[in-house]
């Protein structure tokens, strides 16, 4: 469906028959179209800027080893560079602090938060057995503290009671309480979708932050977005202290360009994948996989570790 | 680095060059790229707007004039309101998307506006798969004051379909809005479930559904493109509704839509409330795209 990396620079690249050390003219051509391909991928183009930048400095005088070729030595390059920017620290949701130890799900609406939550909490309790209380701070869609009761059921997780009338503060301070008399080891703070630029919702979210001390602030956001999401991310990351994103969607056939875009003006580490409705549909987060996709490429990688 | 808040500065630059050279048009194709049109849908608009005028002195205020008009050429034909068929009864609009992008939202929002205009309107919760989907539906039922059919959650969506159509048969309905459970276009099992929703519908009136509205959201990026193109050949989109625009999100990857489908954009999306749709307008979509900054900047220079 989409043209890989390797099949373009195989145009501009593999009629090359030197070998040896790349050329500053090699890299530069096989660079604009990493450029385009990333482009495509949905990779923000600051990123990308920035990406082609650093594979250049690598590049540059890289030697081609005998059984490559000079372009499937860029895509190495490249790649290796992509998976080293998406993950090299991958790390998992932190509990070490004092129970109740608050987890704070926030992005922009419909991103996955209510969904993720529900995972989040059944995962918690299979794997790491502890006692989880889910609480909706989302007073504004329709429903939405419902819908987190109905999965709390589904995923046997208790949820907050609901209370008509209160604010998102409010509940999540209830939630806390909740937590501390009821013994539980982590509470999940499911918020309402808002987006950045909405300067009351962000204020809100804000408060919602200091009245619970968070120990992980989460950003949950569509593996589908486009050159949005370095906006995205760097507005929730200037305005709370995020300790890591969670990408949806990844289900999806989406380039999944996003990840790098966030994971690069964030540096946030991206601590888990959604890639489904039901939920148990969440994974660790595979750089590898995405860095795969974002080139539109299968095996070529391989192919050059085992020459 | 060149921030995304620099489209402020590239375009500072842009008023200070004045000339279409190649690198007065690589920052127009930038600024495009980074409203979601797409590499080559953003190539194409520089470059006929290269065309004619390559070399030229131009001044900023012509500059984003072209640009804009450059763009509102390809949206102005898709530009079209939803209408209603009053010959039918009722008129069967079948809403469908990936999760999340705003479908039952725009339902609501919809029997709104077609409430206002003294239309009833039948909704159906087709949605019998995700957590409160339905309760989320009865709720924009009660806002608007629309009759809404439901079945419990985890029932056959078809069956639903059908039972939907029957009632607002019954009732005489103007209008019938089906919302179905977001899905993601690579899902065969689920695309083929929206088909048989299709198929259901045309067992009582084999025309309907008379619309087919897909509902993407501006976040979305060059994704969105293969979701109409496989929700058209599943389900037969007929028409579109952008949502989100409220954000920072220009939903550029509209302007390649249209340019490749042109399918007609009936309306857009900017808030969660229930007056926040409106209509969709090419001219000011376009001028949003090339930025707002580019009209400050050019005011000022004037
Ligand atoms: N395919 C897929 N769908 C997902 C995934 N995560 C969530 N969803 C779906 O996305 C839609 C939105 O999910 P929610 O959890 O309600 O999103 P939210 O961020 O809580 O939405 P708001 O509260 O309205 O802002 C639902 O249809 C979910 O089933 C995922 O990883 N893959
Ligand atoms: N800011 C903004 N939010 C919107 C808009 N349209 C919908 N939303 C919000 O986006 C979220 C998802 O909207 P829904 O209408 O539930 O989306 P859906 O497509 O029905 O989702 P699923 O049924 O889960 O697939 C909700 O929080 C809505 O309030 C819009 O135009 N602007
Ligand atoms: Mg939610
Ligand atoms: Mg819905």
């Amino acid at each position: 469906m989409f043209d890989s990396l390797q099949e373009r620079l195989s145009g501009i690249l593999d009629t090359l028959t030197r070998r040896g050390a790349l050329t500053e003219a090699d890299v530069s051509a096989a660079l604009r179209e990493v450029r385009r391909a990333l482009l495509e991928a949905d990779v923000a183009l600051d990123v990308v800027r920035d990406f082609v930048e650093t594979v250049r400095e690598r590049a540059v005088g890289a030697n081609v080893v005998k059984s490559v070729t000079p372009g499937q030595m860029v895509v190495k390059i490249v790649h290796d560079t992509l998976v080293e920017t998406l993950g090299s620290d991958a790390r998992p949701i932190d509990l070490n602090a004092a129970p109740p130890v608050a987890i704070m799900m926030v992005g922009l609406q419909g991103s996955g938060k209510t969904t993720t939550t529900a995972k989040i909490a059944k995962r918690l309790t299979e794997r790491g057995r502890s006692k989880v209380l889910m609480a909706s701070l989302d007073t504004r869609r329709p429903a939405a503290q419902e819908q987190l009761k109905i999965l709390g059921e589904q995923v046997s997780v208790d949820t907050l009671p609901i209370v008509a009338g209160q604010s998102p503060v409010q509940i999540a301070q209830r939630a806390m309480q909740a937590a501390r008399l009821g013994g539980y080891d982590v509470v999940l703070l499911d918020t309402a979708g808002r987006q950045f630029v909405d300067e009351a919702l962000m204020a809100e979210m804000v408060e919602i932050e200091k009245a619970t001390d968070p120990h992980e602030v989460l950003l949950v956001a569509d593996a589908l977005t486009g050159q949005d999401a370095v906006n995205l991310a760097r507005a929730f990351d200037e305005r709370l202290s995020l300790t890591g994103i969670v990408l949806t969607r990844l289900d999806g056939d989406g380039r999944g360009g996003a990840a790098l875009s966030m994971r690069a003006v964030t540096g946030k580490p991206i601590k888990l994948a959604g890639v489904g409705e039901k939920l148990d549909e969440l994974e660790e987060f595979h750089p590898e996989r995405i860095a795969n996709r974002i080139l539109g490429m299968g095996d070529i990688v391989s192919l050059v570790e085992k020459a | 680095a060149r921030s995304s808040s620099a489209l402020g500065q590239n375009l500072t630059a842009l008023i200070r060059k004045r000339r279409l050279d190649d690198e007065t048009l690589q920052d127009l194709e930038d600024i495009l790229v980074q409203a979601d049109l797409g590499v080559e849908t953003a190539v194409r608009i520089t470059e006929r707007l290269a065309r004619d005028r390559y070399d030229k002195e131009i001044d900023d205020a012509e500059l984003r004039e072209v640009l804009a008009s450059e763009i509102t050429g390809v949206l102005e034909p898709v530009a079209r309101p939803l209408e209603i068929d009053g010959a039918r009864r009722p008129h069967v609009v079948l809403v469908v998307g990936v999760n999340g992008s705003g479908k039952t939202t725009t339902i609501g929002k919809l029997a709104a506006k077609f409430r206002a205009d003294g239309k009833s309107v039948v909704l159906g919760a087709g949605d019998t798969f995700r957590a409160a989907a339905i309760e989320q539906l009865k709720i924009w039922g009660e806002r608007t004051g629309s009759t809404v059919v439901a079945r419990p959650q985890g029932s056959d969506a078809s069956g639903l379909a059908f039972d939907a159509l029957k009632l607002a048969r019954e009732q005489n309905a103007d209008l019938l809005m089906l919302d179905t459970a977001g899905r993601l276009q690579n899902k065969a099992n689920l695309m083929a479930e929206l088909e048989k929703i299709v198929r259901v519908l045309r067992k009582q009136d084999e025309t309907a559904p008379h619309t087919v509205l897909l509902v993407l959201d501006a976040t979305t990026g060059q994704n969105a493109m293969n979701q109409v193109e496989i929700f058209t050949q599943v389900a037969g989109v007929t028409g579109l509704v952008m949502t989100k625009l409220d954000g920072t999100a220009r939903g550029g990857i509209l302007v390649a839509i249209a340019a490749r489908h042109g399918l007609p954009v009936h309306a857009i999306g900017v808030g969660e409330g229930i007056d926040d749709l409106q209509p969709f307008e090419a001219k000011e979509f376009a001028r949003a795209i090339v930025g707002e900054t580019i009209t400050e900047a050019g005011d000022d220079a004037a």
